[in-house]
This record gives structure tokens, sequence and C-alpha cells, in this order.
């Protein structure tokens, strides 16, 4: 198909530019094909390589259908009268045409040619491929790494920025209230049934960033993590031998609150300071995380030429959005102070406490003697 | 003239004693039982018209009638969870990508190919390894069963997860839907419980050790862990926590592979059916597949009453 638009057409070639210059950089970084290889085609990997596919394509597919479906919401917004007259879907549809079809033969056959075509690839996929089985267990062997199955990696990737008990417990039964919650703090009356971004975006952005969050930390723990939990770029070999100094430190250490630095009072700072220093800073995070979530769901939605305007942008990121005005008057006192614990105790703090630990080599932000985060 | 038939009734009616009238009454029964036979069997030219037939299935297959279209759903035990008929956009492909059907075939596939697995496996430390290894190398099609449960087990997760994104992205757990959206999280849950506990079974080092790391968090869940935030203080140790009581002992050994296999075959299937009838049952309850609605308009949407 000829594409008559010249910009649309060099920006596609800009991101072909780009997409060639990753993989070549990729490529060129890889140092070890052969352990790349042994990652990926581990039996147990075969699914969340797939879903480094299949996520994308399941995006994309509903993406498409958010965008045509938004597109007919424009033009019934600004068309009251031909608000009034049409169907309001994209598919097709005319005056006479039943709205309904009958379960059998139309919905049946699809159920049973999904049945078939799932059967033929569980076929082909068993035969092809054998399932895992090592050595017999034996708890004298440590298997190094020794990793959980590739649908817990994200918790077990968790466990680097968190104590066991917040990763493994507190992280995992959050997520699970969370999800649960989700429909009772979402109070927009508008996308019930239908794909649409434009009328959701808060909702499928925060949404979408959980999921995203989650395939990611399961990527670093199946590709990323090596022998003795360490972190090997995709490519690297994973050397049993290799030993990482880093130098973990608290908040609490760098900004020299210590019981070495105020010896004198051992006590009063190990159960008093430093617990309340850590406090007010958690105290400190879920304050500016709120205002964060609160500034965010009031944006309208961003424009590119905003980055090429000052006032355009100071306009969009000052004054909050009409339309986001309106959802919020929608919304009860206690609908939004349960999703705004949740967005920071689980969007915002797992990627904070990652590039905090990462970046800065830091391992806990509040000490007490019972318990340290 | 020499029609035997005509004999016997000559004879019958004179009354005369006849020697021969046994097989002559034999033959002329035969023919008369073949004539029957034959008329009868006109009538199983259509099996649909037999007895048997219709105390099966009661409707007509005649489905250019529309009434037996619907009674077709409705008169039959598996499909009648469905309505008879549905939203005409609802069946596209790409509107609901079909992601919660398909986990609900896997878990079919996966209690069919399970329940055969279990003819082969024991859940002992001295058997269960070599079972594994019978299984592989010796059970006709064992490998492809074995092989088979495996991946539709991973498969069941990744739709698992396809299927909430599709709802998400819908909007589909919005109001009447929102207690069938935490029922799907619970068997998300199971779901995910059952691949971990099927994880063990096999007893090599990569089930060990997994299920080792897995359990090993349980120790330090607040309250109820003893390595957990005031899990000392309450008096818990290795031998009493919540780690124990999963595991059957202080470490993965004979009782947590009898533990995961109970909670595998039995404990979590049987609470995952409860959910999964639940999950059903509302789906149809609350309005059927969720079909593409009718797009509502921002100009539409009224703004709640400050009280």
């Amino acid at each position: 198909m000829d594409n008559p638009n010249p910009k649309s057409r060099r920006n596609k070639l800009i991101a072909l530019i780009i997409a060639v210059v990753l993989v070549g950089l990729f490529v060129y970084s890889v140092q070890d094909w052969h352990q790349l290889w042994k990652i990926v085609s581990a039996p147990d990997n075969v699914p969340i390589v797939a879903m480094l596919f299949l996520v994308p394509f399941f995006t994309w597919l509903g993406i498409r259908q958010a965008v045509r479906n938004d597109r007919l919401i424009g033009e019934l917004e600004s068309d009251a009268k031909l608000a009034k007259t049409h169907h309001r879907k994209v598919e097709p549809w005319r005056p006479g045409w039943a709205k309904e079809l009958h379960v059998w033969p139309y919905l049946v056959r699809i159920e049973f040619l999904a049945a078939i075509i799932v059967t033929v690839i569980l076929y082909v996929w068993s035969i092809g491929l054998n399932a895992p089985l090592e050595e017999p267990s034996n708890p004298n062997l440590t298997m190094n790494p020794s990793k959980a199955p590739w649908y817990f990696l994200g918790l077990q990737e968790m466990l680097v920025y968190f104590d066991p008990w917040i990763a493994g417990v507190v992280m995992p039964s959050i997520i699970m209230i969370g999800l649960m919650v989700f429909p009772y703090v979402d109070s927009n009356p508008l996308g019930n049934g239908y794909y649409t971004y434009r009328q959701r975006r808060f909702a499928v952005n925060m949404f979408g960033w959980g999921f995203l969050m989650w395939i990611l930390l399961i990527f670093i723990g199946t590709f990323i993590r090596g022998p003795g939990w360490i972190w090997f770029w995709p490519g690297e070999t994973w050397d049993h031998n290799t030993v990482v100094f880093d130098r973990n430190r608290d908040v609490h250490e760098i900004v020299g609150l210590t019981v070495a630095n105020f010896s004198n009072y051992p006590n009063l700072m190990k159960y008093v300071v430093i617990p309340a220093f850590g406090f007010i800073l958690v105290a400190g995070f879920y304050v500016i995380g709120g205002l964060f979530f609160h500034w965010l769901m009031m944006r309208a939605p961003f424009r590119l030429r905003y980055l090429r305007s000052w006032s355009e942008f100071k306009q969009w990121a000052t004054v909050p959005g009409e339309f986001e005005q309106k959802l919020l008057a929608n919304t009860s006192l206690l609908q939004y102070l349960t999703f705004q614990f949740f967005a920071v105790s689980v969007l915002l703090a797992m990627p904070v406490k990652l590039f905090l630990r990462l970046a800065f080599t830091i391992k806990y932000v509040w000490v007490t003697p019972w318990f340290n985060v | 003239m020499d029609d035997p038939k005509d004999k016997v009734e000559t004879k019958q009616l004179t009354g005369e004693k006849t020697e021969v009238g046994l097989v002559e009454r034999a033959k002329v029964s035969a023919v008369a039982l073949k004539d029957r036979a034959l008329e009868e069997a006109k009538d199983y030219k259509d099996p649909q018209q037999t007895q048997l037939w219709k105390s099966i299935f009661r409707v007509s297959h005649e489905r250019s009638d529309p009434r037996n279209r619907s009674l077709a759903v409705l008169s039959n035990v598996f499909l009648h969870l469905h309505p008879a008929k549905i939203n005409r956009d609802a069946v596209r492909y790409q509107y609901t990508w079909g992601m919660g059907g398909i986990t609900f075939y896997l878990f079919i596939v996966l209690t069919f190919t399970g329940v055969l697995l279990m003819f082969y496996y024991h859940p002992t430390k001295i058997q269960a390894f070599q079972d594994i290894l019978y299984l592989e190398h010796d059970v006709p099609f064992g490998k492809l069963l074995r092989n088979m449960h495996r991946w539709a087990a991973h498969l069941m997760v990744i739709t698992t997860w396809l299927h909430m994104f599709r709802v998400v992205l819908t909007g589909s757990y919005k109001k009447p839907r929102e207690f069938n959206w935490c029922v799907g999280v619970v068997l998300l849950v199971l779901t995910l419980l059952l691949s971990f506990t099927g994880y063990l079974l096999p007893d090599d080092q990569l089930g060990f050790w997994a299920v080792t790391v897995g359990t090993n968090m349980a120790r330090a869940t607040p309250l109820l862990g003893h390595e957990g935030p005031f899990g000392a203080q309450l008096g818990l140790t290795p031998y009493n926590d919540v780690r124990f009581g999963l595991l059957g002992g202080s470490i993965v050994d004979a009782n947590a592979l009898l533990r995961a296999y109970i909670w595998h075959c039995i404990g979590i299937p049987l609470v995952a059916s409860i959910f999964m009838a639940v999950h059903f049952w509302r789906i149809r309850k609350d309005g059927g597949i969720s079909g593409p609605a009718p797009v509502m308009l921002e100009s539409e949407m009224k703004v709640a009453k400050k009280k």
C-alpha cells in the first residue's frame, strides 16, 4: 500500500532505524550465545518466552479495538443528532438485522473449534518438547540458581528488594486484595463492556503498569538472575565463581544516624530514633506517592505538542482535566483512599525500592528491632 | 397349489390331523417374522425417530427451526449454562479472545491427563521418582501424558492472565460483575497453587528446591511464621508455625510430598470446581458472556449527587 503521508513515512523510517540499532547493539553485546540459548530453550522457560510475544500481541489487539471505539465516541460526542440514532458500535449493523444469535450453532461451534485447536497445540508441544526432569531430590545438594516456577519468579525477584515477610507474604496478599477491590474503587461508569482507552485512561494505565511490572520481574528472574541470584545481563556467561561486592546500606546509616555515632544512647537510638526516622521516611513516601497519583489521575490526555510549548505544558501539568474532575466527583472518599493505599503500596513502592536497591545499594529504609522495610 | 400355507389352512379347516404341520407351521411363521422385521426396520432408517434417540436427545435434529436451536441448548445439561441466544458481536474472536473458555478446557484436559497419571504414581519418597522414570520409559504414551499435563498447566496460567487482561481492557469487571471478578481472582490464586503443588510431585531437584524456596517464605509470615515479624514473640518455632503445617514437618520430606499430592489431586481441584461453578453461574446471571456493549458518552455521564 502506498503511503502518501511523508511525515508518517519518515516516522516509520526512524522507528525502523532505532529498531535495527537496538538489535545490532544487543547482538554486539552478547558474549555467550550458548548461555543465552540455554536459558531461552529451557523447556520450563517456554511459557515466559511465549508471554514476551503474547502480551504485546494481545495488547495491540485490545488497543486497536479501543482506538476504533474511541474514534466512534469522538464522532458521537461532537454530533448529538447522530448519537441519538447510532447503534453505538463499530461492528457493522443494519436496521433489521437481529441483535442476537443462537448459541447453537454460532457459539458452540467456536467453543468446539477452540477446543480442537488447543488440543492440537498441546499435542505438538508435548511431542516436540519434553517436560524437565532433574536428578532425584537431594537436600544435601543445593541447586544454584534454585528457582521457583516461572510464574512465581516475580515474587522471588522481589526477595532482593524486600524482606521475605513482605515479598513472600504481604506483597502477594496486597496484590490479590488489590485486584479484588479494583472493581469497587473504579467508580467510572463509562467503558463497561467495550474496549476504550479515552474514557478509562487512568484505570487502564494503572492495570497495565502493574501487569507490565509483574512480567518484567519474571523476565528479570528468568533471564537475568544467575548463580547466587547475581545479575547477569542477557548473553553474559553464568559464572559460578562470580563474586559481587555490594555494600548494602540502610538509609539511616547514610545520614549518620547509627548507634556507633551516638554510643551514649544505644537503646534510645535502637528503639526510638532509628525506627522513628524510618517511619517518617515511609510516611513521607506515602504522602508524596499519594500526591503523585492524585496529580496523575487529574491529568487530561497528554499531547506531544506540549513538549514544544512551555505554556501549554504548564497548563496541562497544573490545570486538572474537566473529565477527570467529573470522575473524581463520582468517587467516594473511601474508594479514593483505598485506591491510594494499594497504588502507593504496590505500584509505586515496588519500582522505587527496586531503583533504590539497584542504583544506590540501599537495603532498608525503615529499620526497627522487630521488622525492617 | 403346493403352497404349504394352504395345506395347513385346509387341514386346520377340516380338522384333519397332520404329521408335517410342525415344520410347515415354523416355515410360515418364519416368513411372517421376516416380513414383520422388514416392515419395522423401515422405521429405524431414521434414527431420530427411535425411542432410544428420543430418550437421549429429546430435541429434533432439524436445526432450521429456531425453536429446536434454542432447545438444543436449554435441554442439554452441559450447554444449559449458555443462554439460548447471545449478542451477535460477542462471537467475534477478537472481542473476547476466548481465553476464559480455553482456561476451562485446559482444566478439563488437566483433570483427564491427571487422573491417568495417578494410575502410575505413588506419593512416597521411595517410589515417586521411580514412577516418573517408569512413566517416561515404559508406560505406553507415558511421556506424552506427562508432557501434556505439564504444558497444559503452563498454558492454563498464561490463558488465565490473558483472560484477566481482556476483562480489564473491556471494563467487564464493572457493575454488576464486581463480585464475579473477585471469584476470578480467587480462581487465579487456585490455578497458581495447583501448578505449584504439582511442581514437587516428581520429587526431583527442580521441584524440591522450588518448593523449598517457596515454602521458606512461609517462615517469614507475620504473626504465623517463626522468622516473621512478631513470630518469635508469639512463641512460634520451626515445629509449630505455618510452614510446619504446610509441609507436615520442618523440612520438605515425605509428609510434604503426601500433602502436596493430596492438595494437588483432591483439595484444590475440589475448591476450584466450586468456585468455577459460581464463576460460570454468575456470568450467566449477570448477563451472559460479555458482549461488546454500545458505547456510552462522556456527555451522558451523570455526576453523583453530593449528600
